[in-house]
C-alpha cells in the first residue's frame, strides 16, 4: 500500500554505470523503482514474491531478486539491468549465446535468466553443465527452454 | 541439433531461422503489455473476490473503500450493461457474481483507483455479505451428487458388454491424473480504451483476440464492430490465456465503460492462480476384456473431470479426452463416457492437449494393468494392441487411421534408445540395489489435429506489398513463444522468394484479419500459415499476371527466385517490380483465408473425421526412484516426434523439448491442492512447483522424425507440433510404475495416480511390498 501522505525518501544509485537520483516512497521496491520509476521495462515482474527469478538483477555484481528488495536499501549501490548490457548495436557475447542457442521462446523469463547467469558466472560457479543447470533452477522457464539456456551460459561460460 | 540450414535467401521454409523477437528477449526490449506507459488518465483495475467457495451473496459494503484516497469507482454485476455472461461455449457463466458465490476465488466487483496499489487496497476493504453453503470440492463428490455442468457424453462401439463379458480375462480398475497450473510467466492482462461512440479497444494477453472482441460485445452491449482486440505477444499461455483472458479483458473493458477512461487490470501472482482456471483433473474408472496375451476385446471407461464451477470449455475438452482414449491402440469394442463435473473450485479450461492428455494417460495405466497382471512386458502389451491393417485401424469414433506411423516410430525409438540392452541392464541393477530402483517407460503417442468442432478450423490472413517492395504480414494467430509469427513469415518469404527480415510482422488484431479462431489445438501454423499462404500467391498472381504483360514475357515465363524476378528476358529487384507494379495501379494488398477440409464431427453420436490428420511420436524414459522415500529423479529420456516436413527445424525442436519438460511436471511435481474449505494452498511458485533446469534429464535425445511429409496437403506438408510432445511425458510416468513395479517382480499391478509426487511413489512403494508380499 502506498499513500501520499508517507513520507517519501531520496535515494542516490547507479543503474547500469549511470547515477540516478530519485525521491521514492520507503516501500517502493527496486522492481517498481525500475519498471513504474525509471521506465526500465526489461525487467520482468513474474511472481513478485521471489520465487520466479523473471525479476533477477545484479547489485554490485551479485544476483538478487528485485521483486524483493527495496530500492531504499541500494543507497549507493551499483545495479545492473539486461539494458545495461549491450554496447549499442553489439550484444554481449551471453545475449549473442541466448540467440544462437534458441535459449528462449516466449522469452518472458530471458532477461532474469541472462542476469541471473551473469551472477553465476560472476561467482566462479558456472563450471560445467550439470552445475549449470543446478544453480540456475530458481530462473522458472515455463516454456520449458532449459536445455537451450543451459547450453547458451556453458558456450558463453567455457564450461 | 539447430543447425541453420544453408540457403541462398535467408529465412526459406523448413530452415532453423530463429525467433522473430530472439534479439528483443535477449535485451529486454521486446515490450508486453505491462512494459509501456498506458494512455493518459490510464486506471487501475483490482478485484474482489469471493472468500468462500460456495454462497449465497446477500450484499456488497463498498463504502470504506470508495471513501479511500484515490479510488474513483467500483463495478458490481448491476453496472453490466449488456449480458453478465463471459461463456465461450455454453451460456449463463457470469463475469461478476450475482446472487451467488460459486468457488473462492469467484469476482464479484472491481475496484477502479488512480493506481495499482490503491485499487488493490481497496478491493481488500470491500465487505461481502455471504450466506455460506456446502461446497462440492471433489470428482468424487460430485459423481455422487450428479452434479456436471454438461450432460454426460458418451462414445460407443459395438456390443463392449458382451465383448468384455466374452472375454478369456477381465479386469476393473481407476486411475487419477491431476490437474496443472498454467503459470505462464506474464500474468494475465488487459488494458480496455474506451473511444468514440461507445467503441472499446482492447490490448490483452490472449490467444484468442475474437473472443476478448466477443465477449467484451456481449458485456457492453455493442455489436462486434466497436470492439477491437489487439495482440502483439504473451509472455506465455499454454491455453491458459484462452477462455480466462476473455474473463480478464472484459472486467477491464467493464471498468473503462464505467468510468469513461483506460483501465488496465493486471493480476497479481496469486490472485491469477486462485481466479482463473487450470488444466482439469481426471478421474478414470474402467472394465476390460482382453486376451490371454493382453489383445484387449472390450474396454468401458469412464471419465470424470473436475470442471470446476462452470462449463468454460470443459465439453470440448472432454470430447478430446474421448477421442484420445485410444492413444495408440484399437479398441475393438468400447464404452467411453464423460463426465463433466461440477465442483465449486477454478473453472478449468484449455491446457495444451486440452483433454488429449488425460486421455491417453488413461488408456496408459489399462495397458500396463493389463501387461503386469499377466506378467508381460508392458512394451509388449502396447505394440500387441497398435492400430494396423486388417480392419483395426478404426478408432472408436469412426475416424480411420490412414497414416499409421506407430510402428515406425516404435521401431526407431527402440533402437535408438538401446531398449533391449538397457532394460536388461536395469533389472540386473535392481537386482543388486535393495533401495534405489529404477524404470524404464514407453509411451507411443497419436494426437489427433484440427479442433474437434469442424467450424473452429479457418483461418485468415492480410498481406500488404508496399512501393519499395517492403511486406507487412498480419493474420490470425498470437505469438506466445511458439515461433508462429516466425514460420507464418517463413511461408510469404517463400512465396515472393525473398529474404524474411523483408517481412515485417505485426500485432494480431481483429480490426485486420475478423472472425479468427483461437490459437490452440496444435493448428496455428495449419491455419495461418495456410491463410497467408492464400493470400499472398493472391497477390503473386497479379504480380505475374502484370510482368507478364509488361515484359512481353508468357506467364510461365515470369519466375521469383533470391529477392530477383525475372520475366523472360528481364530481371529485376523484387522492390523494383514492386513499384513498378503500384506504378501501374496493380493492387498489392490480399486477404487469404484457409478451412481445412474433408473434417467433420456429430456431437450427438460422438462420431465423424475430426482430425485431418494425427501427429505420431514415442518416448522412452528411464528413473530412479528411492523406496524408502518416494524421492525420484529422470535419469534420461529419448524423445522421436513427428512433425511432417518441419517449417522450422530449431524451433519444433524447442516445442518438443519445452512440452516434454512441462508434461514432466503435469506428472511428476505439479500439484494443486485445495483444504477442506475449498481454498487452493498452492497458489505460487512456493508452493506449486513447476519443473525447473535442474530436473531436465541429464541425457535428453531429442529427434524429429525424418522423411516423414504429412500425406495431407498441409502447409509445405508440416506437421502442427504444440500439443503431442506434451503427451510424451507419459513415457516418466509409466517408467516410475516400472520401478515400482520391481518391487513385485513385474507381476503385479501398480498403482500410481499421477502427479506421482514422491510422496505417491512412496505410497506406492509401500503398497507394492505390501502385495508382492501377499502372493
Amino acid at each position: 500500500m502506498t499513500d501520499s501522505s508517507r513520507q517519501r525518501v531520496a535515494l542516490a544509485l547507479a543503474i547500469n554505470g549511470r547515477r540516478h537520483r530519485v525521491t521514492i516512497e520507503p516501500s517502493t521496491t527496486l522492481l517498481d523503482l525500475l519498471r513504474d520509476e525509471l521506465g526500465l521495462f526489461g525487467t520482468k515482474k513474474g511472481c513478485d514474491m521471489g520465487a520466479c527469478g523473471a525479476c533477477t538483477v545484479l547489485v554490485d555484481g551479485r544476483r538478487i531478486n528485485a521483486c524483493l528488495a527495496l530500492a531504499v536499501m541500494q543507497e549507493g549501490r551499483d545495479v545492473q539491468t539486461i539494458e545495461g548490457l549491450a554496447e549499442g548495436e553489439a550484444l554481449h557475447p551471453l545475449q549473442q549465446a541466448f540467440v544462437e542457442h534458441d535459449a528462449l521462446q516466449c522469452g518472458y523469463c530471458t532477461p532474469g535468466q541472462i542476469m541471473s547467469a551473469l551472477g553465476l558466472i560472476g561467482e566462479g560457479r558456472a563450471t560445467d553443465a550439470a552445475g549449470i543447470a543446478e544453480q540456475m533452477s530458481g530462473n522458472l522457464c515455463r516454456c520449458g527452454a532449459h536445455p537451450n539456456i543451459v547450453a547458451a551460459i556453458a558456450a558463453y561460460a567455457g564450461a | 541439433m539447430s543447425a541453420a540450414t544453408l540457403s541462398p535467401r535467408h529465412g526459406a521454409v523448413s530452415s532453423s531461422v530463429r525467433h522473430d523477437s530472439a534479439l528483443k528477449h535477449t535485451t529486454g526490449e521486446a515490450i508486453y503489455l505491462d512494459d509501456q506507459a498506458g494512455p493518459p488518465g490510464m486506471l487501475h483495475a483490482a478485484l474482489v473476490t469471493s472468500p468462500v467457495a460456495h454462497g449465497r451473496l446477500k450484499g456488497i459494503d463498498a463504502a470504506a473503500a470508495l471513501a479511500m484516497p484515490g479510488v474513483v469507482a467500483m463495478i458490481t454485476a448491476a453496472d453490466i450493461p449488456g449480458v453478465n455472461d463471459v461463456a465461450p461455449v455454453g451460456k449463463d457463466e457470469p463475469a461478476l457474481a450475482t446472487d451467488k458465490v460459486e468457488y473462492l476465488g469467484h469476482p464479484v466487483a472491481i475496484v477502479v483507483a488512480a493506481t495499482r496499489d490503491r485499487a488493490v487496497h481497496a478491493a481488500e476493504a470491500v465487505r461481502l455479505n455471504i450466506e455460506e453453503l456446502p461446497p462440492v470440492l471433489t470428482i468424487e463428490a460430485a459423481l455422487a451428487n450428479e452434479s456436471v455442468v454438461w450432460p454426460v457424453m458418451e462414445m460407443k462401439r459395438g456390443d463392449w458388454a458382451a465383448a468384455i463379458a466374452g472375454a478369456p480375462q477381465r479386469l476393473t480398475g481407476q486411475v487419477k491424473v491431476g490437474g496443472q497450473e498454467h503459470f505462464y510467466l506474464e500474468g494475465q492482462i488487459a488494458l480496455a480504451i474506451p473511444g468514440e461512440d461507445g467503441d472499446m479497444r482492447l490490448v490483452a494477453s490472449t490467444q484468442h483476440p475474437t473472443e476478448v472482441q466477443h465477449i467484451v460485445s456481449r458485456l457492453l452491449g455493442l455489436p462486434y464492430n466497436a470492439v477491437t482486440t489487439e495482440v502483439r505477444r504473451l509472455g506465455g499461455g499454454f491455453g491458459g490465456k484462452e477462455s480466462q483472458a476473455s474473463l480478464v479483458a472484459g472486467l477491464a473493458a467493464l471498468a473503462a465503460r464505467k468510468t469513461a477512461k483506460p483501465v488496465k487490470l493486471r493480476l497479481d501472482r496469486a490472485t491469477d492462480m486462485r481466479v482463473t482456471g487450470k488444466r482439469h483433473d481426471f478421474l478414470a474408472r474402467y472394465e476390460v476384456g482382453f486376451d490371454d496375451e493382453g489383445r484387449i476385446r472390450g474396454l468401458d471407461i469412464l471419465l470424470a473431470s473436475r470442471a470446476g464451477w462452470s462449463a468454460d470449455h470443459s465439453p470440448p475438452v472432454m470430447t478430446r479426452a474421448l477421442c484420445h482414449i485410444d492413444n495408440a491402440y484399437y479398441l475393438p469394442a468400447t464404452r467411453a463416457r464423460g463426465f463433466c463435473c461440477k465442483t465449486n473450485t477454478q473453472s478449468n479450461t484449455a491446457f495444451r492437449g486440452f483433454g488429449g492428455p488425460q486421455g491417453a494417460a488413461a488408456i496408459e495405466a489399462v495397458v500396463e494393468h493389463i501387461a503386469r497382471h499377466l506378467g508381460r512386458d508392458p512394451l509388449a502389451v502396447r505394440q500387441l494392441n497398435y492400430y494396423g491393417d486388417g480392419g483395426r485401424d478404426v478408432t472408436p469414433y469412426g475416424q480411420r487411421v490412414f497414416d499409421n506411423l506407430l510402428p515406425r516410430v516404435t521401431q526407431e525409438m527402440l533402437a535408438s534408445s538401446d531398449w533391449t540392452a538397457r532394460r536388461a541392464a536395469i533389472d540386473a541393477f535392481n537386482a543388486s540395489s535393495p533401495v534405489v530402483k529404477r524404470g524404464l517407460g514407453f509411451m507411443p503417442l497419436k494426437f489427433g489435429v484440427s479442433f474437434n468442432l469442424p467450424t473452429l478450423n479457418q483461418g485468415g490472413a492480410l498481406v500488404h506489398i508496399y512501393a519499395d517492395g517492403s511486406i507487412r504480414l498480419n493474420h490470425g494467430g498470437t505469438e506466445m513463444g511458439q515461433g508462429l509469427h516466425t514460420k507464418v513469415a517463413q511461408v510469404v518469404a517463400d512465396v515472393f522468394k525473398v529474404d524474411l527480415d523483408r517481412i515485417k510482422i505485426t500485432a494480431t488484431t481483429t480490426a485486420e484479419v475478423p472472425n479468427t479462431s483461437a490459437t490452440a489445438a496444435s493448428t496455428g501454423s495449419d491455419l495461418n500459415g495456410m491463410a497467408a499462404f492464400a493470400a499472398a500467391n493472391t497477390i503473386k498472381e497479379r504480380l505475374i499476371g502484370f510482368a507478364a504483360a509488361h515484359f512481353g514475357a508468357a506467364l510461365d515465363q515470369v519466375v521469383f527466385q533470391d529477392n530477383q524476378v525475372r520475366a523472360g528476358n528481364h530481371v529485376l529487384d523484387f522492390g523494383e517490380l514492386a513499384h513498378l507494379a503500384w506504378f501501374h495501379r496493380i493492387s498489392l494488398s490480399a486477404t487469404g483465408f484457409y478451412r481445412t477440409p474433408d473434417i467433420s464431427w456429430d456431437p450427438q453420436s460422438m462420431t465423424g473425421e475430426p482430425f485431418y490428420y494425427f501427429s505420431y511420436g514415442a518416448a522412452v524414459a528411464e528413473v530412479a526412484i528411492d523406496t524408502l522415500t518416494g524421492e525420484h529423479k529422470v535419469l534420461r529420456a529419448d524423445l522421436l516426434q513427428d512433425c511432417g516436413r518441419s517449417l522450422n527445424p530449431a524451433i519444433d525442436l524447442g516445442q518438443i523439448e519445452g512440452a516434454f519438460v512441462q508434461g514432466m511436471g503435469w506428472v511428476t511435481c505439479e500439484e494443486l491442492w485445495w483444504d477442506a474449505q475449498g481454498r487452493l494452498r498452492t497458489d505460487g511458485p512456493s508452493t506449486y512447483k513447476i519443473p525447473g533446469s535442474r530436473d531436465v534429464p541429464p541425457i535428453f535425445n531429442v529427434r524429429i522424425l525424418e522423411n516423414s511429409p504429412n500425406p495431407r496437403p498441409t502447409i509445405y506438408r508440416s506437421k502442427a507440433i504444440g500439443e503431442p510432445p506434451l503427451l510424451l511425458a507419459i513415457a516418466v510416468w509409466s517408467a516410475l510404475r516400472d520401478a515400482v513395479a520391481s518391487l513385485g517382480d513385474h507381476r503385479v499391478p501398480v498403482s500410481l495416480d499421477a502427479p506421482a509426487t514422491p510422496e505417491r511413489v512412496l505410497f506406492a512403494c509401500e503398497d507394492m511390498k505390501r502385495r508382492a508380499a501377499l502372493r
